[in-house]
């Protein structure tokens, strides 16, 4: 189980994010996904460090955050699979692939198994439309998936 | 001489198990004491041939593809380094049918250089365009790119020259040159390959644009869902930095020129300029109205360039061998080279550059070779998510801005996606609602409310619950979205639904559920 840092650790650790970013033009979201980088998702404690660094409203750092897809509220799993659900995708059959996936992994789409082995999420869109379908696990890209690329998947996020 | 190795690693070809192969390919030059160097280059766009290792050898390049990690000995017995016979070759790259016939401006080098040799871009035409920019008057650089017929890549097809222009003409104490590598659309992939691929071409065209306008500082806005590229252009505007072709003296030149790499956070609405403007600026990626345009008030109030990548990659030649020779390319208003990228269900997907005014049906038929699933075309989308299925019936139209505006589609960014005959038009119209409701930055009501509605009437009409009246709304829905919404996103969401609806009526009017008189 992971242990969640105190909110004065994350104040701490989000202020020295803050002080090596906030020299740029827009500092914004280099600071969300620094934050998201170091604490896995981007926790409500460093809403406020951010806001007074800044000088905007919680509301307006509230509203960056949830607005992009990117940003979670929560950890995710050991392991972020992304698996494409765009039309070059669908051409080549994502819709059976996405049912299948989420059979042997036993989650929907923007769930985290149980064991919190892996985080299941749609993509639209990987730049790998001529070698559909794909997906992405860890930052690690996979194309043409098919039945024997689904256990490899599988097996691998549960070891 | 010792031999030289290229293996891309471009996503693609990693997608496909490039990185095993290098791994292979690293293994077996240990186990058999074998000197050489490996080139990790950009993909050719040939992926159908990926992972394509390529060695150079005395006669040149000779290509092997798609080779797999198992592959790896047998090329070495075989005398791969030589050039030796396997049953992966394929002989000499650019003989390969599918490349030896495109006409390769913008991705001359893609796939062909070492993506992070500054050295190796010279050496293969790099630079020439921005020296000669660097002595020229910035209203000269912006005429050669005017004169030149270059027009927008990302979709709408504005002429880059009269944008560049625009902002030229606007005095402010500072200008931007944003680079628009936000490529979202699905059957979209070319910005991706660039930046993978040769890095440099872009950092070279968005500093020609930088002294043409007058600006001094530029952003190139990456999608998170692009890590590779990401990285790639981080480390290629650092070794820019460091050989004078950015800085406070461009090429030695007076003129200042520095550029930073930005990540996107998911949306895809922040392809749209003004959207991502917003969110460069550390903002909801909130759509913006027009006017003002972002070339009078563009980032941080400032007059900006907002260019695609492939566009920005095209100025290069544009300033290396003049307007008039890449203006003798195309038909019609539409000069010069298009990447065409044929992807989904298609036998030969891949990147495709040529001139504009070849026929749809060339394109997939010919080039593409029809589906992977060998089963018959039912329909291509054009230009991402927003842009119109076509029927077989529409395949002599020929990939120009005008001659698919007058059937009502959009070439958009050149991305082609085939579907075999089991695709359901119905559900791909209903997908293109659902689409728009996910992405929608919600600020006009005609996008965030209309594709909620359009969705939860398809799937009325899925259920044959009164099909005409669910069609002759959605037909009107489409009407307000089309007119009424701030953007692209709601703006043209109707031409895939409504392209959908007009072209494959059957799938819209499904049978009655009789089976269950069992």
């Amino acid at each position: 189980m992971s242990m969640q840092p105190a909110s004065t650790e994350i104040a701490s650790r989000t202020a020295a994010i803050i002080q090596e970013l906030e020299g740029l033009e827009g500092p914004l979201l280099p600071i969300l996904h620094g934050i998201q980088e170091e604490f896995g998702h981007v926790p409500q404690e460093a809403l406020p460090v951010i806001a007074e660094a800044l000088n905007i409203s919680r509301a307006e750092v509230h509203g960056v955050v949830t607005f992009y897809h990117d940003y979670r509220s929560h950890p995710a799993g050991r392991h972020v699979l992304k698996l494409c659900q765009a039309e070059a995708c669908q051409s080549m059959g994502s819709d059976a692939i996405a049912a299948k996936l989420k059979q042997l992994l036993g989650i929907g789409f923007h769930e985290t198994a149980r064991d919190g082995s892996v985080t299941l999420e749609p993509v639209y869109c990987l730049g790998l439309c001529a070698c559909a379908p794909s997906a992405m696990l860890d930052g690690e890209v996979i194309g043409r998936l098919n039945d024997e690329k689904l256990d490899e998947i599988v097996t691998e996020v549960r070891s | 001489m010792i031999p030289r190795i290229y293996i891309p690693g471009d996503s693609g070809a990693l997608a496909l198990g490039a990185e095993k192969v290098a791994k292979a390919i690293e293994k077996e030059l240990a186990d058999r004491g074998i000197e050489a160097k490996i080139v990790r280059n950009g993909s050719r766009g040939a992926y159908f041939l990926e992972p394509m290792v390529e060695v150079a050898t005395a006669n040149g390049r000779v290509a092997y593809g798609p080779v797999k990690s198992s592959d790896v000995k047998s090329l070495f017995d075989c005398g791969f380094l030589t050039g030796g016979y396997h049953k992966r070759w394929l002989g000499a790259p650019d003989k390969i049918p599918f490349l030896a016939k495109q006409t390769r401006l913008t991705f001359a080098r893609c796939g062909v250089t070492d993506p992070l040799s500054l050295d190796h871009y010279k050496a293969h035409g790099g630079l020439k365009g921005l020296q000669n920019a660097v002595a020229m008057a910035p209203a000269d650089v912006v005429s050669q790119v005017t004169e030149s017929g270059l027009r927008g890549r990302g979709g709408a097809g504005f002429p880059t020259g009269i944008k560049w222009k625009t902002v030229l003409d606007t005095t402010a104490d500072r200008k931007y040159i944003v680079c628009n590598a936000d490529e979202g659309d699905s059957g979209t992939f070319a910005d991706r390959m660039i930046m993978e691929g040769d890095p440099f071409v872009l950092i070279e065209g968005m500093a020609i644009a930088g002294i043409a306008t007058g600006a001094t500082k530029g952003f190139i806005y990456i999608r998170s869902e692009y890590p590779h590229a990401v990285a790639m252009m981080q480390k290629a505007v650092e070794i820019a930095r460091k050989a004078g072709v950015l800085g406070v003296n461009v090429l030695g030149s007076p003129n200042a020129f520095d550029m930073e790499v930005r990540v996107g956070a998911g949306a895809y609405v922040c392809g749209e300029e003004t959207s991502l403007l917003d969110s460069l600026e550390g903002k909801r990626g909130q759509v913006r109205a027009k006017p003002p345009l972002p070339a009078h008030k563009g980032l941080f109030g400032k007059p900006t360039v907002i260019n695609n990548v492939i566009s920005l990659a095209s100025v290069p030649v544009i300033m290396d061998k003049g307007a008039a020779f890449y203006k003798d390319f195309g038909m019609g208003r539409s000069r010069g080279t298009i990447p065409i990228q044929i992807a989904g269900n298609v036998k030969y997907p891949g990147l495709y550059e040529a001139a504009f005014g070849m026929t749809l049906g060339e394109i997939v038929d010919d080039i593409g070779g029809g589906t992977a699933t060998g089963r018959p075309v039912k329909a291509v989308q054009v230009g991402g998510p927003l842009g119109a299925y076509f029927p077989r019936a529409l395949f002599d139209t020929p990939f120009d801005y005008e001659a698919f505006a007058a059937k009502d589609g959009l070439i958009g960014h050149a991305g082609i996606v085939v579907f075999d005959d089991t695709a359901d038009m119905l559900k791909q119209a209903r997908f293109a609602m659902e689409f728009c409701s996910i992405e929608s930055c919600g600020k006009c009501t005609p996008c965030r409310i209309g594709s909620t509605r359009g969705v939860e009437v398809l799937d009325r009409l899925a259920r044959n619950i009164e099909p005409e009246k669910q069609i002759a709304l959605v037909t009107d829905l489409c009407n307000t979205m089309k007119f009424g919404s701030l953007c692209a996103l709601g703006g043209f969401t109707p031409y895939p639904v409504m392209s959908a609806l007009n072209h494959f009526p059957d799938d819209f009017r499904p049978t009655p559920v009789a089976e269950a008189a069992e």
